[in-house]
């Protein structure tokens, strides 16, 4: 099993999910998060105050998926996610060890199968 | 020339006041409509018709608008506020300066309200230009062609506060604005929601409470025709807000707060041009049965491919026609003290008079704005490009956040000049 995490533009938020979607990749988790990946700053005004903003909103999605899912999974999150300007994130893919699914106690491969493809 | 009354003028500074607090009311409700990242040019939008259109409203808006009784335009003799002093104008009771003043507070948040059509995608500086333009070319001639002494005033439309050139002038010119500037990028293709349902409501509160001045000052004076119209605007709305509650709940088993600030708009609308001609209980049946088309064109808009994005014609458009020609249903002579009735009570040609002027306004408003429009789009581009209108107006435009957290950012002062600063550990 696999752990990949996208972070992404918000905006490009709803492609990739039509993306992950696309790949039949159902189980998605995703957060709010700032960071800096090197995309030119903003400079920002408020009264006497000028500051460049450093960090961008961006979206974290997390994607547990058994093995053969994961190219699956990282193609949707690269073609959903791109502008092809500096800024649009980075997919990291980690090994995962255990994924127990609480509702029922299921553990591993059918614990990141969604319910409704079996 | 009569003499002027300072009870009616009293009234007239605290009406101008309230119906430019509208303005603001109206930019807090706009804001929490669209989108987080378009919240302060959206609100700026509002801000701006209080620059520009107070402007060109004293410079030139206003002769147009009310000097003398041309049939398509009025005269030149006011521009630059000439001859506008402190006694009253004709045969009225307040200082003509004031009453240029409220009349202005009229103009701002029409072009205002135009803006509630192209938000999130329009360039904010062929807005100011379109704002400035429409000022003078749109409002100001339906302002006199309404209760300026124009033609469908002399065919004896009556229109008590503003029904063809503030309802039927935004709201068919919302309509042009959109066709002409385009959908959002995003429109028909992801749910675009309201970010903050909250500054709606309030909004849309702070609206009604500057409509006790916009309608009930309409009277120009402390008199009848404004106690009438006051009285009909907590009626009025109040009917229009049990309408969509029913209609809420038949449509979706629950009642919506963002419907119930859309029908408070509703209802003021309904009653703008009304106001001070129909009795109480006319105006309770208008705020009952006038919902009903807004509410269906709120509900069909969104399914077309046109992104008139916060329902400048519903709300505004087909309630001002709406309440335009019931006026001229409904209208009584022993209320309104004018010898104005509508069809039930005797005279069809004053609905005749009201029908043209809801014929007339809505057409001059749309080919007027659509044509406006075009010419602008030829000297300048109208809309932000792709890439800004995905990070959004605020930054783009205003290199500000709504919602700034402060987080990550650099200070910018002349020794770091942006770079991040380290302590010196010596």
């Amino acid at each position: 099993m696999k752990l990949v995490i996208g972070i992404v533009r918000p905006e490009k938020a709803n492609d990739v999910l039509e993306a992950l979607y696309r790949a039949e990749v159902r189980g998605v988790s995703l957060s709010r998060v700032e960071g800096h990946g090197g995309e030119l700053e903003r400079v920002e005004t408020y009264r006497g105050t000028t500051v460049k903003m450093g960090l961008s909103d961006k979206v974290r999605f997390e994607v547990a998926v058994s093995d053969s899912f994961a190219e699956a999974t990282v193609n949707a999150l690269c073609e959903g996610g791109r502008t092809g300007e500096v800024g649009d994130g980075k997919i990291f893919v980690v090994p995962l060890e255990q994924a127990v699914r609480i509702r029922t106690g299921e553990s591993a491969e059918a614990a990141v199968t969604p319910v409704a493809s079996r | 020339m009569s003499a002027v009354d300072t009870g009616d003028t009293a009234w007239m500074l605290a009406s101008t006041a309230l119906v430019l607090l509208m303005t603001i009311g109206l930019g807090i409700f706009y804001a929490g409509l669209v989108r987080a990242k378009s919240t302060l040019n959206t609100f700026m939008m509002c801000i701006s018709a209080m620059a520009i259109a107070g402007v060109t409203w004293a410079l030139i808006g206003y002769s147009l608008a009310f000097d003398g009784d041309g049939a398509l335009l009025g005269g030149l003799g006011h521009v630059a506020l000439n001859d506008v002093g402190f006694a009253p104008r004709g045969e009225g009771t307040i200082p003509h300066l004031l009453f240029m003043a409220f009349q202005g507070t009229f103009c701002i948040i029409t072009v205002a309200l135009v803006s509630g059509a192209v938000v999130e995608r329009m360039r904010f500086g062929a807005w100011m230009v379109f704002a400035a333009l429409w000022s003078i070319g749109v409002y100001a001639v339906l302002a006199h062609w309404g209760f300026g002494g124009g033609w469908l005033f002399q065919e004896g439309a009556v229109d008590f506060a503003g029904g063809v050139p503030v309802e039927m002038g935004s709201g068919f010119a919302a309509l042009a604005a959109a066709l002409v500037v385009g959908a959002r990028k995003d429109y028909g293709r992801q749910a675009l929601l309201p970010h903050n349902a909250v500054y709606v409501l309030l909004g849309a509160g702070i609206l009604w409470f500057g409509w006790f001045g916009f309608n009930g000052g309409s009277g120009l004076g402390a008199n009848q025709a404004g106690v009438l119209a006051f009285v009909n605007t907590m009626l009025t709305p109040a009917c229009a807000l049990l309408t969509w509650f029913v209609l809420d709940l038949i449509r979706g088993r629950r009642v919506t707060a963002v419907g119930a600030a859309t029908a408070i708009i509703v209802g003021c609308v309904l009653i703008t041009p009304a106001g001070g001609f129909i009795s109480p209980g006319w105006a309770m049946v208008l705020g009952f049965l006038g919902a009903l088309p807004c509410y269906a064109v709120i509900v069909w808009r969104p399914r077309t491919r046109v992104d008139e994005t916060l329902d400048v014609l519903a709300a505004h458009g087909i309630a001002g026609f709406t309440g335009i020609l019931f006026l001229g249903l409904v209208a009584q002579a022993g209320w309104n003290g004018e010898g104005i009735d509508g069809l039930l009570y005797g005279d069809a040609g004053q609905f005749g008079s009201q029908a043209l002027a809801a014929a007339a306004a809505p057409a001059y408003a749309f080919i007027a704005t659509f044509v406006l429009l075009k010419v602008i789009g030829a000297v300048m581009p109208l809309r932000a490009t792709e890439h800004d209108e995905a990070v959004g107006m605020d930054v783009v435009y205003h290199g500000e956040e709504a919602y700034a957290s402060g987080e990550g950012a650099i200070l910018v002062t002349p020794e770091s000049d942006g770079e991040l600063l380290v302590a010196d550990p010596n």
